[in-house]
Parts: C-alpha cells; sequence; structure tokens
C-alpha cells in the first residue's frame, strides 16, 4: 500500500495545469480529491511521474446559475455540490445521487469532476450526467471544447478525454417545471458502492407520465441510458402497473459483469426491480 | 451474587468490587495515546517487507535477486535458499525455512520449493525505508511453473488431486494430527448409528439430514499483524515487540524455532488493535523480522498491509459439515451424527489443544437432553492461506452451535413445530448440572429454560408471530431466528490441554506497595477486552483496594510470570481465577499480619470491606492499606510470616467454564432484491458473575456485529485459478453501525461452581450464539418459498438465487 516515487505539482491556473500536463508527456495524472487516485497509487495499478494537484485551481470551483442551465466546477467537492442552493434547485437528481455517495469524510475531499473524469463503473454520478443530458467542457493544449455525457463515458474507466485535457466544468440542462426526480442505489452496506444504481427524471402530467429519463450505474463498463423504459413511459399511465411493465425491460441492450457481489443474472434483475422503484418514487406515484 | 450487588464506591467514583466502571485504557485510546506495534521506533531502525507468491500452487525454479540488492537504500534480500542453508539446532524440523505450527505440522517461512497459497511468502527485503522496501520488490525475479491448485476441499480428497506437501513425502492432501490419525472422532458412534437407524424404522420419529457450510471468513482486526525485532550483539538479547495474543506461548517457541537462549528473548505485545484469534499463531513475517535483525545487526520493523492481512494471515472456519438428527415426532431429540470437512488450507496451522485435533467441535450436541452423538471431522490441505484460529477462535465452537441450531431449526420445519416450543422441549434442566454430554464435556452449571424464557419475553415472541403471519398474508417476509447456545471456555485443565507441549494455567503477581496501591502482573493479553480494568476489579473485590490504585502489567513477558495468553475466552477463566487467587493469598498473608499488630490471633479476626477487624469490635481493625505499610516497617512478624506483602500462584482450571445464552433475530427480507435488514436483535447472556457489566455488554455488542457480519456479508472467496476474492474491504464486506440494529441485551447471572468468583468468560458468546440466530431468521423470512436452507454469507444475490430455489454455492466464485 505504498505508491511508487512521483513528483507533485500544484498549479494554481488552468493554463498552467495542463502546461505540466503537455511536459509530463503521457505519464502524467490529476489529483483532484484523490478518493480514487489515491487507492490506485497505492495499489501501485498506477505509476505516474508527475501529480498535478488541482485543488487549489479557483477557476474549477464552485456552481453557477447560467440562465438555462448550470455549470459546476469540475473541483467542486461532493459535499458542496449537494448542498448548493442552485443545484438543489435545478437539478435535484445529482444532488440526491451524490448524497448517496461513499461517506461524510470522502464527500469533503472526492470532487463531481474528479468521479466523472474517473468513469468507474460503478461510480453513481456519471448515470445522472447522462440521464441529464449533461455537457462536459474540457481544456488541453488546442484550446477548449465540450463533449455531450452520451459520448464522454467510453469504457472501463476509459472517457474520450485526451491523455493532455483537463475536465473544466459540466453544465446539466435546467429541466423546468412538471419533472420528479429519484436515485435508487442498491448497497450491500450503507456507505458501499452500488451493486447497480438507477437515476431516474420523470415527466407527469394529467395523470400521464409525458417524458422520462433513466440512467443506470453499473449495468455496463460504463453507463447506459435504459432507452425502451424511457420510451415505453412516454404516455403511460403514472399507474404502478404500466411502470412495472415499463420496466421490465430495463436489463435490455445492458452489459452487466459478474463480481464477487453479485452475478450478471441478478444485476440484470436488480435493473428492474430498481427502476420500477425509482420511477415510482420520481414520479409520486 | 447477582450483578446489582451494591458494593461501595472509591473516592474516585469506581466500585470497589464488581459494576460499571469506564475502562481506564480508553483514556489514551481515545486521545489518541495508544501504543501499537507500529508506532515504535527504535533508533537505527530498518523496514522489511515480504515478496508474496501470486499464485495459489507453482514450482519455484529459480529466485534472482540480483536487481532487488543494487537498489541504493537496499541492505539484504533474503530468500528460502538462504534460510535453507542455515542449519537448525533443534527436533523441530532441520533448517530455518521452515518452522513448527501449532498443531505440530511444518509451514515454510520463505518457499523453497514449491508455493503452497497466494499470498505465500517468497522472499523478504530489508531497507532503509518502507518506500524502499516496497519498490525492490518489484525488482525479484522469480521464475514460477504454476500447477494446479486445489481450491475445493472435496476436490482436494478426490484421487488423482495434485500434491500438496509433496515436501513431507505425502501420497494424497489428508492431515496427520500428532497421535498419527486421519481423521478424528468423539462420542458414541455404535450407538448413534443404531439411535438414527431405529428412527428411520418408526413411523413415530423424523430424521433430517442437512449439509451446511461454515464458509471461510477473516476476523480482519483493525490492526494488521507485524513486529519489531532487535537482536543486540552486544547481550544477546533478542527484544521482539510484536502483535502477539499470547507473547510467553511465542517466546517459548522462538526459543525452539531459532535455537535462541529462552532468558534472552523478550516478547512485547503492546497495545493490540483486536486480536479474534488473527495473532494466536506466529507468522513467518514476525520470523523474518528476527531473521533481519541478524543478518543486519538493526531493529528491523515488519508491518503488514490490509491486503496481506486478509490474504495470508489466519482464516476461519471453512468447514463443510453434514448433520443428521433423529427425533420422535413430539419433538424429543434422539441423536445427532456429524460428518465434516475441515479445509486446513496449506499448512496445518490451527492452534487447538494438542488432544483436540478439531478444536472443542464435538461440543456440538449443544444445549438439549439426548444420549446419542457422534462427530467425524476429516481435515485437509488445500492451496489456501493457513491458520485456522482466528475469528473469536473459540476452538470451533462456533461451528459448533452453528450447526446444531441449524439442524434444530430443520428439525422444527420438519415437524412443523415452533422452533422455541422445540427447544424448549429438550433443554437440559437446572437439575441435570453438572452434566456429561455425550461427547464427553462436563457442563457446570445452567438455568437454560429461564434464560430462554427471559430472551423469548424481551422479544415479545408471540406477538412477532402475530405480526409475521399478518405480514406473510400481505406479501411481507419477516424472520424470526433463535438460538441457544453453549461454549466450553477457559482451556483448560492442564492434565489434558496443551498447546505444543506448553500446559494451559495461568501464572499471576500481585504485589501491595508499602502504600497499600497495587500492582498485579498477568500472564494474558488484551486485544480490547479491557483487562487494565476488570482486572483491577478483581483484585478491589477480594482485598478492598480501590481498582485506581491497582497497576495491572501485561503483556511484557520480562515483567509478567508464564501463562498462555488471551484467545477462545480464556482469560476470565483462568487468569481472572488466578487474580482472585493470588488475591486470597494476599488477604491471608495481611490476617496474619493484621493479627501480630492487633496483639490476638488470626482465628479472632474478620474480613470486611476491606479491612480485618477483631470479631464483634470492628472498631480494633487493620486497613489493607495499614497493613500493607506495616508489613513493610518494623513490626515484629510471627514466625514463618515474612515481610512486605505479596504472592504468586499458578492456576490451573479444574474444568472448562460454559457460558450460555439465548438470542433472538428479528430480520425483514425484500423479496425483489434479497436485501436483508436485520431490526432486532435480542441477546440473553449468562457469563456467570459479571464483574464488570458495561465491559460484557461491549463484547456482546461485538459479537454481535460479528456474527451479523458472518451471517450476511463476510467471506473469503476464491476463483478456480486460486485467486483470493476478499483481498481488500471492497469485497471482504464488514458491517457498521448502519446494518446493526440497536441490541436489546439481557442477562441472567449463574455462576460457575468451580470458579473462585463464579465468572464463566464471555468474549466469544455473541460471535458463537449470533450468527445462527440471523441465519435462521432469514430462513424463517424465505420459508414461504420453500427454502429450508441457505449458507452464509446470506448476500442478497444468494438469498434471491435460494427464494428461487436455485443451488447457492459461497465459498467458489462459480456459476
Ligand atoms: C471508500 C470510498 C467509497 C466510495 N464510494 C463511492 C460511491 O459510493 N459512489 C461513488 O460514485 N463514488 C464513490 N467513491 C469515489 C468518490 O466518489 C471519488 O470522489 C471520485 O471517484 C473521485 O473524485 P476525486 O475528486 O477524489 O478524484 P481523484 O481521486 O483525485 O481522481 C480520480 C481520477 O480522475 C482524474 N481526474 C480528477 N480530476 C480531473 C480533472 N479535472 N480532469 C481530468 N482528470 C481528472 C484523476 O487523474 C484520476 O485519474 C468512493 C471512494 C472511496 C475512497
Amino acid at each position: 500500500m505504498i505508491p511508487i516515487a512521483f513528483d507533485y505539482v500544484r498549479p494554481t491556473t488552468i493554463p498552467e495545469a495542463v502546461a505540466a500536463l503537455v511536459a509530463s508527456g503521457e505519464d502524467g495524472k490529476i489529483l483532484a480529491g484523490g478518493q480514487s487516485l489515491m487507492p490506485v497509487l497505492r495499489l501501485r495499478m498506477a505509476a505516474p511521474s508527475v501529480v498535478i494537484d488541482c485543488s487549489e485551481i479557483a477557476d474549477l470551483q464552485g456552481v453557477r446559475d447560467d440562465g438555462n442551465s448550470i455549470v459546476i466546477g469540475a473541483g467542486t467537492t461532493h459535499h458542496d455540490v449537494m448542498n448548493s442552493p442552485i443545484v438543489k434547485e435545478h437539478s435535484p437528481l445529482l444532488a440526491m445521487a451524490t448524497a448517496t455517495v461513499a461517506d461524510p469524510a470522502i464527500r469533503h475531499r472526492g470532487t463531481l469532476g474528479g468521479a466523472l473524469a474517473h468513469a468507474d463503473p460503478a461510480g453513481d454520478l456519471p448515470a445522472v450526467a447522462l440521464a441529464l443530458d449533461g455537457v462536459l467542457s474540457v481544456t488541453g493544449p488546442n484550446g477548449s471544447r465540450d463533449i455531450a455525457a452520451a459520448d464522454f463515458f467510453t469504457d472501463y474507466f476509459t472517457t474520450s478525454m485526451a491523455e493532455d485535457e483537463i475536465l473544466v466544468s459540466v453544465t446539466l440542462p435546467k429541466l423546468g417545471a412538471g419533472w420528479g426526480y429519484h436515485y435508487e442505489k442498491f448497497q450491500r452496506t450503507a456507505q458501499g458502492w452500488a451493486i447497480v444504481g438507477v437515476a431516474a427524471a420523470v415527466h407527469r402530467s394529467n395523470g400521464n407520465i409525458t417524458a422520462a429519463r433513466i440512467g443506470l450505474t453499473n449495468m455496463a463498463p460504463s453507463p447506459v441510458r435504459a432507452s425502451s423504459v424511457e420510451t415505453a413511459l412516454s404516455g403511460a399511465d403514472a399507474t404502478v402497473k404500466a411502470v412495472g411493465d415499463a420496466a421490465a425491460s430495463a436489463a435490455d441492450g445492458t452489459r452487466a459483469t459478474s463480481d464477487l457481489h453479485a452475478a450478471a443474472d441478478y444485476r440484470e434483475h436488480l435493473a428492474r426491480v430498481i427502476t420500477k422503484r425509482a420511477v415510482l418514487t420520481a414520479g409520486g406515484i | 451474587m447477582t450483578a446489582v450487588e451494591e458494593v461501595p464506591l472509591s473516592p474516585a467514583g469506581n466500585p470497589i468490587g464488581f459494576g460499571n466502571m469506564k475502562r481506564v485504557e480508553d483514556q489514551r485510546f481515545v486521545r489518541g495515546h495508544g501504543n501499537y506495534v507500529d508506532d515504535v521506533s527504535l533508533p537505527g531502525m530498518v523496514h522489511g517487507a515480504i515478496l508474496r507468491s501470486p499464485f495459489a500452487h507453482a514450482r519455484i525454479n529459480g529466485i534472482d535477486t540480483s536487481r532487488a540488492e543494487q537498489l541504493p537504500g537496499v541492505l539484504a534480500v533474503i530468500t528460502g535458499k538462504v534460510l535453507e542453508g542455515i542449519p537448525r539446532p533443534d527436533l523441530l524440523g532441520d533448517n530455518f525455512a521452515w518452522m513448527p505450527t501449532l498443531s505440530y505440522d511444518t509451514q515454510a517461512v520463505l518457499a523453497t520449493d514449491k508455493v503452497r497459497f497466494q499470498g505465500q511468502e517468497v522472499a523478504f527485503v530489508i531497507a532503509t525505508d518502507r518506500y524502499i522496501a516496497k519498490d525492490a520488490l518489484e525488482l525479484i525475479d522469480v521464475d514460477y511453473e504454476p500447477l494446479e491448485p486445489v481450491m475445493d476441499a472435496k476436490r482436494a480428497m478426490e484421487p488423482g488431486a495434485p500434491i500438496i506437501r509433496d515436501d513431507k513425502g505425502q501420497q494424497d492432501n489428508s492431515i496427520t494430527d500428532v497421535h498419527g490419525h486421519k481423521d478424528w472422532e468423539s462420542g458414541n458412534a455404535i450407538g448413534t448409528a443404531e439411535a438414527i437407524a431405529a428412527a428411520q424404522a418408526d413411523p413415530d420419529c423424523v430424521v433430517v439430514t442437512q449439509e451446511v457450510m461454515y464458509p471461510r471468513v477473516h476476523p480482519a482486526p483493525m490492526e494488521t499483524c507485524g513486529s519489531v525485532a532487535f537482536l543486540d550483539k552486544v547481550t544477546g538479547q533478542l527484544t521482539l515487540y510484536t502483535t502477539s495474543q499470547a507473547p510467553h506461548a511465542h517466546r517459548t517457541v522462538y526459543a525452539m524455532v531459532a535455537g535462541l537462549p529462552e532468558h534472552k528473548i523478550r516478547v512485547i505485545s503492546p497495545d493490540i488493535g483486536g486480536g479474534f484469534g488473527n495473532k494466536v499463531g506466529i507468522y513467518p513475517g514476525y520470523v523474518l523480522s528476527i531473521v533481519g535483525s541478524i543478518v543486519t545487526g538493526k531493529p528491523v520493523k515488519w508491518m503488514e498491509d490490509r491486503n496481506e492481512n486478509l490474504t495470508s494471515t489466519s482464516f476461519a472456519r471453512d468447514y463443510h459439515m453434514t448433520g443428521t438428527i433423529a427425533a420422535t415426532k413430539e419433538g424429543k431429540i434422539l441423536a445427532v451424527d456429524v460428518d465434516v470437512l475441515a479445509d486446513h488450507g496449506a499448512f496445518n496451522g490451527v492452534a487447538q489443544p494438542t488432544n483436540y485435533p478439531a478444536g472443542f467441535f464435538h461440543i456440538f450436541s449443544g444445549s438439549y437432553d439426548y444420549p446419542n452423538a457422534h462427530c467425524k471431522v476429516t481435515p485437509v490441505y488445500t492451496n489456501k492461506a493457513p491458520g485456522g484460529v482466528a475469528y473469536a477462535c473459540s476452538f470451533r465452537i462456533t461451528e459448533a452451535v452453528y450447526l446444531i441450531e441449524r439442524l434444530v431449526d430443520c428439525l422444527a420445519a420438519e415437524l412443523g413445530m415452533d422452533p422455541a416450543e422445540l427447544r424448549l422441549k429438550n433443554l437440559l434442566r437446572p437439575e441435570q448440572f453438572p452434566y456429561t454430554s455425550p461427547t464427553g464435556w462436563v457442563y457446570d452449571s445452567g438455568q437454560y429454560e429461564n434464560t430462554m424464557r427471559l430472551a423469548l419475553e424481551m422479544a415479545d415472541y408471540d406477538q412477532l408471530r402475530r405480526e409475521q403471519a399478518e405480514k406473510r398474508a400481505r406479501g411481507e417476509y419477516m424472520g424470526i431466528g433463535l438460538s441457544f447456545f453453549t461454549e466450553g471456555v477457559g482451556a483448560g485443565p492442564r492434565k489434558d490441554m496443551d498447546i505444543l507441549g506448553l500446559g494451559m494455567a495461568d501464572g499471576i503477581e500481585l504485589r501491595v506497595h508499602p502504600t497499600g496501591k497495587a500492582v498485579l502482573r498477568l500472564s494474558v493479553q488484551s486485544q480490547g477486552q479491557a483487562h487494565e480494568t476488570t482486572y483491577a476489579q478483581i483484585v478491589a473485590h477480594e482485598l478492598g483496594i480501590p481498582p485506581e490504585d491497582i497497576e495491572v502489567v501485561h503483556g511484557d513477558t520480562d515483567q509478567t510470570p508464564f501463562g498462555l495468553g488471551t484467545y477462545g475466552s480464556r482469560s476470565t477463566p483462568v487468569s481472572g481465577a488466578a487474580a482472585a487467587v493470588v488475591s486470597r493469598k494476599v488477604k491471608d498473608k495481611a490476617r496474619q499480619i493484621a493479627a501480630a499488630a492487633l496483639e490476638c490471633s488470626p482465628d479472632d479476626l474478620e474480613w470486611q470491606l476491606g479491612q480485618w477487624h477483631v470479631k464483634g469490635d470492628p472498631e480494633r481493625a487493620k486497613t489493607i492499606q495499614e497493613i500493607a505499610l506495616l508489613s513493610h516497617g518494623s513490626l515484629e512478624l510471627p514466625d514463618g510470616v515474612e515481610g512486605h506483602l505479596e504472592a504468586t500462584t499458578v492456576y490451573n482450571p479444574p474444568n472448562l467454564t460454559y457460558p450460555y445464552g439465548c438470542y433472538v433475530c428479528v430480520v425483514d427480507v425484500d423479496p425483489g432484491t434479497g436485501q436483508v435488514k436485520v431490526r432486532r436483535f435480542i441477546a440473553v447472556d449468562d457469563c456467570g458473575t459479571r464483574i464488570n457489566p458495561m465491559v460484557v455488554e461491549g463484547q456482546v455488542h461485538g459479537g454481535i456485529a460479528d456474527g451479523i457480519g458472518m451471517a450476511l456479508m463476510e467471506l473469503i472467496a476464491f476463483d478456480e485459478d486460486g485467486n483470493c476474492l476478499g483481498g481488500s474491504f471492497m469485497d471482504y464486506l464488514l458491517p457498521t453501525s448502519m446494518e446493526c440494529p440497536d441490541y436489546e441485551l439481557g442477562e441472567t447471572v449463574t455462576p460457575s461452581p468451580h470458579h473462585p468468583i463464579g465468572a464463566k468468560g464471555v468474549g466469544e458468546s455473541a460471535t458463537v450464539g449470533s450468527p445462527p440466530a440471523v441465519v435462521n431468521a432469514v430462513i424463517d423470512a424465505i420459508s414461504p418459498f420453500g427454502v429450508r436452507h441457505a449458507d452464509m454469507p446470506l448476500t442478497p444475490a444468494n438469498v434471491w438465487r435460494a427464494i428461487q430455489g436455485r443451488p447457492v454455492r459461497v465459498d467458489m466464485a462459480v456459476e
């Protein structure tokens, strides 16, 4: 549990951080809250030559209201995200899911950007970014670009960011009135990782479900949308029966894996059960 | 004697005797002033790290250490070849590459010919700091030739299975104990077989057979294992700071293993962050830190990380049990027969009294009155980590109680009888004590029915059953689980209990200083049991000295008398008795001195609240403090009475003590996910006299949490390639306060008749009693799905499978 020796720098601006990444060749690692990176270093599963600590970069911090959307700095801690009045008002699904991440100590250090960049299939927040059609802004030596969440998570612990890019912020569109939200996490111990998680946003009007967005955690190497459930729910009756019928297809198109905690068939079963519960709660049914 | 007996309070507000008192050791623990092995830092100290095998079974064709040796800061790299070259001058093996286990087997200190489990010790690097030591491990090149791993105890027994212990010339994977037996039996084989056959033939009887697996778990103490060794070349003195539950026994074993003179070895076991049996055995790492100090001439520290602790140190359980229970249709139990396949891993490292190769497993006949019981236990080698003492080791009573309590529930299901009623029908009655069990144990005392009725009353059992019926009608699945356990603890009478030839009696010394303060020197070592508090209370109870005036010294072989250490709930039954006996010796001597001072005959004196006074004249008295000063002064003492006020004793227990209890667990099972929520846990323990009820409750709380963990989540599993899948706390789940309910504790007090203060030991009661209560509750909850048994851990996935009637294999990650 002792890392290999590395150099350490602590830039205070985004350009400095990018410069440090470029200077390191392919060998630098950004450090945000360290809650995922430090275990990886200690287990010697990664051996960067330089660790670039971005925790002092003011431009990565904070949440702002941007009219039709909200923008969250990549370096904002889980604690600050879930307690932000802007997030609570306009993106309660993110606040809810963030509150289920680990424990208070970890939430005080871990960051939203770190959680997304790390792209852990069991991480709770990628599915939320995906369900809400978030947009991730990254900056590299050639300038900045925006990546849709649907294009960002590509594989296990892999994103479409280049080695020399850093994640700067996440933009989440405001969904507006009539939406209800719920993040349903199935875990074995109170502070455990998700075996399966479901991020649900449900829009209702006149006893019907008019639209639904559902992101699944840990049902594939990266988060997936339960599109067939979304389709089935659109226009469906807001009844337990209708939601149950729709949720029966929650595992369609997923690629669940087997591990010590759950075999793939059990994960698929959970996806159906948990999706139904998440939608019922989000829809207030 | 009851727990609520009024006792006087000391000036500090502590009971001068038994009663609730805050743990004195917590003063330093909560302030961060504990002193653990990893806190030890000696001048010039260097650091060791162990290279471990990535394979469960592989031949070693060569080890190249040259690149590691060249890394700046590396002082030495030791391999099995190096150790093999050092001859050992004793009978326990001929060179240093191998060491004896506590069961008279041999274990590799560093692998020479083969590696036999994943995580086995292959090389030891000594470097100037921990970072360099770890870096150097990556520079050691080992040429492994992988062999087929044997991960399944049943496979190990098959003809043609790869031979694990070819080093011993073995032809199969069976384990032969020191008496030459390949399996071990207890009880009445013929009588039991006949009783079961008769029941099978009798339409008024039923016979139920159930296979039950108690899978491999790990104690996972907060503090991992480690040591700091320093061999002073000038004085020849070896000082070893080490995570040891048995410092004296360890010193003797080191003397034997290393050929070092025992009087030149000092073993210090400072504060220990949890033991649970994990720190009973001697690990290669401890030996290597000693070797490292011999080689470098410097103090060498070795400290495991979490992964090393979980994958290579002493596990617990791994018992494949098949039980058969016969009873009348009215529910009178007639006989129980048990067959066990015991997975011991690659080296037989269990710590059991020599004459008990399966520990005290044969207490499985339980708390019930029936004449015929028999068990056969067959141990086997596999390519898994060795050990098998750990986790509230209890000498396998945990497995025994789990088996019988599951069998009784299976029987209840077969009979369609309430499990509480079935137990009440069969419990031993008070007038049967002392009771000789069908496998030969002599239970000392018990009022089982009282205890059980109290537990049922606290739980409001009948109301729970009504609630369950209502919920079932609504499609909700709650379960109520019971267990009744009897343990035999406090090993043990030296005539038939020893470990590696060392008898299990405990020494103790009590010295009262001139001012009436005292120091008590114990052989046993606390790993959280609050010895510094409770032993002072025993002396306070006997002598009337306030507990805050008594210093309890333990954990240092130079400062304490010989004894076998703390595990198997033995401290209070053995050393606790010793503390009372040595206090009584001091009290007797104090009487002689008081008589001399009061110019009367000792026979004219009576004892009351810390003083000897003339019978009928309490004014003519000498307090224990006054007597202490007199004993050190110039008072003329009678012939045969020496000055000073001190005594020693060695306590040899006449029998084990038999704590018992009844537990009730209430769970809710989510039929959609299989998730189990423990809603209530009621525990009524009878451990005889309670020295400090608060400490007893603490032990019970911890044990229930352990039990919930084992029943629902803890597991050291392997895949077919031999990879250990439980090597981190992401995979090896432990319960937190969020998974545990508020415990509802009750007590009955039935003192042990042969223990000086009537105490029975409680360290493992809840670990033993709680797993069957939780499992019985879960099975009860899902019984409407036709489930009669499912193995631990009852993870959500396993419960879900069980509900569907699909097989559950818990010990291996196979579909
Ligand atoms: C015990 C424990 C339990 C946990 N439980 C959960 C849980 O239940 N659910 C959950 O979702 N998470 C959980 N986590 C993970 C937690 O959410 C982490 O905070 C998160 O995964 C990583 O965030 P971080 O800021 O700590 O990132 P770091 O650990 O600092 O970095 C993680 C990775 O992201 C990269 N990175 C970080 N920031 C940037 C950036 N701005 N641009 C580019 N790359 C970047 C790093 O280089 C690194 O590769 C847990 C962690 C621990 C230790």
